[in-house]
């Protein structure tokens, strides 16, 4: 190649000479006779191991420089096969295998699978039973959006509210570990009720909670807030309008972000949620702003109704009294008969369900959590299928990062608040 | 001002590297000719060799660094083991990272299906030596809960040198389990209830993978 | 969820799609022909049940037609939902492919194929999505082996570490 003679420059070159920060809006079409642009896309692997794709996520990018042009979501490496282990154990037993499906959210998914076998058995949860429910599963979505704030915060490079965020979440875990023993995966909701009633310093515990953490969400969002990167990461980035998001099923405060208030809670209001009063908090636009902020007021939320739902906690028992379907209390194993032989066959068979099948949606925090129990009369389920919301936001996901850069399209999945065990079962 | 030497570690010096060479000794410290192995456990004994070894692992067990890598409920408990009240930021543990080629002790925490397990397989073996592995739960462990056709306990594929069960384990539970594995790298590894109860010799029949 | 009534209207107005409706624990079903389930999704979807929440499959063995697909849908405006099943045998799995209407499908419609092995005519991108791509079998049927690993006891022990050492 002779000095001074350059090739012509293509349109691309060209284009990048001139730099902008605004994200590409039409793909650049390969010009007549010039240099094929199709090679300037680029096939990026997002492995499964990675620390931005919180879980074992893989992504297939199509990258034009940092633009990304397509996404597509490679899912599986957490496959567990909890369905078709549920099939082969009685009732009660599936409870724990469900409860690991979506790891953070594990009272949700107890509570989609108890709905459902108690509307099958039409077995009544009592008064308290429902009520301490209410207190368990807005704990635990407190605890979820701690979780999901932290690790999000993390993605963007504000590596101490991680910390902040575990701090609190220790407090949580101590109270669940006061009321059922274990932290996590506690199996404390059993079909009809709870399995044991709260301890006497619960309350008092809990009521110190709640009045510190309100404190420390406005230390969070004044944290966040005022932080110029955070701001521009997420404002105005990755957005997806309502239609769109109603066509790809998309549920949860990824759909109240975009403007549309639907929550289960509210809609069909199920063990007692009609009891208390709390808003729902509903976003504008639809970006990953409004997705963080809508995730971050429903935290205040949560704590308004746990407050009512501790001021308002009924005497009564905690579980049902129907002694064919949950165990009776161990001091009446020692006076009476029938009580011994219903814990004996509680225990080895499990109850019996009748023929049928139903499916129950719950309010989880990352939308609709639904389980679909079939049962053929025997003890144990012929088919528990858990409508994970993870796995139907997670389509939503290319639709949403089209054109955007390669670090929106971190912050976007960081808001999506994808949790792999749930997507992959 | 005349500087004094330590007369006696010069001798031993001295003893090893004319014992190594096979000669004669002068003066008084003058054991009597070891051969083979009583030779190499002589030197052991004397020479600073053996106090850099320990010293290396006694710095290594102190510095592990975690490979990030969490795969289900466990990597929650491994969050708070990492998080402000069980800080393993006190034992020198908190360097997570995010490559294998600088880290050298993974965690598998969480349950291993059959899709990932040959990626972990990789990340493994891109790992430098020495490198240790952790097998968190009782999913990885063994099946755990799960005992089905989606799963694969973590011996089958890769060397595992500590199991800590649980499901999912409490922080305080995987502290002890990374406290043992550190003993072990200083070449004290914890028989724990074996020696208590002197049971030396019932270990179970190793695996051959 | 519309009352026993309400269902047995909209069945009529099914016409020949419906093959049965269930309305149990005050929850309707409808069960439909497997070659219309486009044409009824988009009677329904005319009718207001504008959201598909769920697409999932259910294995009736050893009932004959043995393979089935449920689908959720729901009115938000109107807070109903209604289901619709249907039943493929498994010599013959082929369902017409709702994604085009409903991209909600997507994903879960290569879920039900993974794990049960009917056929979606007209997915863009029909492929196992949980199992590794190249597993064969299908493993929510319910004569598929549950599988796993032995647990050795000592009782066992022989038998299982015979061959070792």
């Amino acid at each position: 190649m002779s000095a001074g003679e350059q090739p012509p420059l293509s349109a691309y070159r060209r284009r990048e000479q001139s730099i902008t920060l605004s994200p590409l809006d039409e793909p650049i079409e390969p010009e007549e006779g010039g240099p094929d642009t199709t090679q300037e896309l680029l096939t990026l692997n997002f492995g499964p191991h990675h620390p931005a794709t919180h879980g074992v996520l893989r992504l297939l990018v199509t990258l034009q420089g940092e633009v990304v042009r397509d996404v597509k979501p490679i899912i599986g490496y957490v496959h567990t096969g909890i369905e078709k282990t549920a099939e082969d154990k009685a009732y009660w037993k599936v409870i724990p295998i469900v409860e690991r499906m979506d790891y953070l959210s594990y009272y949700f998914n107890a509570m989609a699978y108890c709905g459902a076998v108690e509307s099958l058995l039409e077995v009544e949860v009592p008064a308290r039973g429902q009520y301490l429910r209410v207190i368990h599963l807005e704990l635990n979505r407190i605890a979820s959006h701690l979780i999901w704030l932290g690790t999000s915060a993390l993605d963007l490079g504000a590596v101490s509210i991680f910390l902040y965020c575990l701090r609190e979440r220790e407090l949580i875990l101590d109270l669940f570990e006061l009321s059922s023993g274990a932290r996590m995966h506690t199996r404390y909701f059993q079909v009809g009720g709870v399995i044991e009633d709260i301890p006497s310093g619960f309350e008092r515990r809990l009521r110190e909670f709640l009045k510190v953490m309100p404190e420390r969400a406005d230390e969070y969002g004044a944290i966040l807030n005022s932080n110029q990167i955070v701001l521009e990461r997420l404002r105005g980035t990755c957005p997806l309008d309502v239609d769109t998001l109603l066509s790809l099923g998309v549920t949860g405060p990824l759909l109240r972000a975009a403007g549309n208030p639907w929550d289960l809670r509210k809609a069909t209001p199920y063990s007692s949620y009609e009891d208390f009063e709390f808003k729902i908090p509903v976003g504008t636009v639809g970006d990953n702003y409004d997705r963080f902020a809508v995730r971050l007021a429903e935290i205040y939320e949560s704590v308004r109704i746990i407050e009512q739902a501790l001021d308002g906690l009924p005497e009564g028992p905690h579980i049902t009294e129907d002694r064919k379907v949950a165990l009776p209390p161990r001091h009446e194993l020692a006076t009476s008969m029938e009580a011994l032989i219903h814990h004996f066959k509680l225990v080895t068979e499990g109850f019996r369900v009748p023929p049928g099948e139903l499916y129950y949606p719950i309010e989880s925090p990352r939308g609709e959590l639904a389980c679909f129990v079939r049962s053929d009369g025997s003890s144990k389920p012929v088919r528990v299928h858990m409508r994970d919301p993870s796995f139907v936001n997670l389509q939503a996901l290319s639709h949403m990062v089209e054109g955007a850069y390669i670090a929106d399209m971190i912050a976007t999945v960081a808001m999506l608040d994808p949790i792999l065990g749930g997507i992959d079962r | 001002m005349e500087v004094k030497r330590e007369p006696a570690l010069r001798v031993r010096e001295l003893n090893a590297h004319q014992l190594l060479r096979g000669n004669e000794l002068e003066g008084a410290n003058r054991p009597a000719r070891l051969e083979g192995e009583e030779l190499e456990q002589y030197v052991e004994e004397r020479v600073l060799l053996t106090t850099l070894d320990k010293t290396v692992a006694w710095a290594r067990s102190n510095s592990f660094f975690p490979l990030g890598f969490g795969l289900a409920c466990c990597a929650m408990e491994q969050f708070h083991a990492a998080g402000p009240r069980m800080d393993i930021a006190r034992f020198g543990y908190e360097a997570f990272r995010a490559s294998p080629r600088q880290a050298d002790l993974i965690i598998l925490a969480g349950r291993v299906s059959i899709k990932m397990a040959p990626i972990i397989r990789k990340l493994y073996d891109q790992m430098l030596e020495p490198k240790w592995a952790i097998s968190m739960g009782a999913c990885c462990s063994s099946m755990g809960v799960f005992n089905n056709y989606a799963l694969v306990p973590a011996d089958k594929f890769m060397p595992v040198d500590l199991h800590v069960p649980g499901c999912p384990p409490r922080p305080e539970a995987l502290m002890h389990g990374i406290l043992k594995l550190r003993k072990l790298v200083q070449d004290d590894p914890d028989m724990g209830w074996r020696e208590r109860y002197d049971a030396v010799g019932t270990e179970e029949a190793p695996s051959d993978v | 969820m519309p009352d026993a009534t309400g269902l047995e209207l909209l069945a009529q107005e099914l016409g020949d799609a419906t093959l049965e409706t269930v309305y149990f624990r005050e929850r309707a079903t409808l069960v439909v022909d497997s070659a219309q389930i486009r044409s009824v999704l988009t009677t329904l979807r005319a009718k207001g049940y504008a959201f598909l929440a769920s697409v999932h499959g259910v294995d009736h063995y050893p009932d004959e037609p043995r393979l089935g697909v449920v689908y959720e849908l729901l009115d938000m405006s109107r807070v109903d939902r209604v289901t619709v099943k249907l039943r493929v045998p498994t010599d013959a799995p082929s369902v017409d492919s709702v994604t085009p209407d409903w991209p909600t499908a997507d994903h879960q419609e290569r879920e039900v194929y993974d794990m049960f092995g009917v056929l979606f005519d007209g997915h863009p991108d029909l492929r196992r999505i949980l199992m590794p791509e190249d597993y064969e079998g299908y493993p929510q049927r319910r004569d598929f082996p549950v599988g796993g690993e032995p647990v050795i006891f000592t009782r066992n022990e022989a038998k299982w570490l015979e061959g070792r050492e």
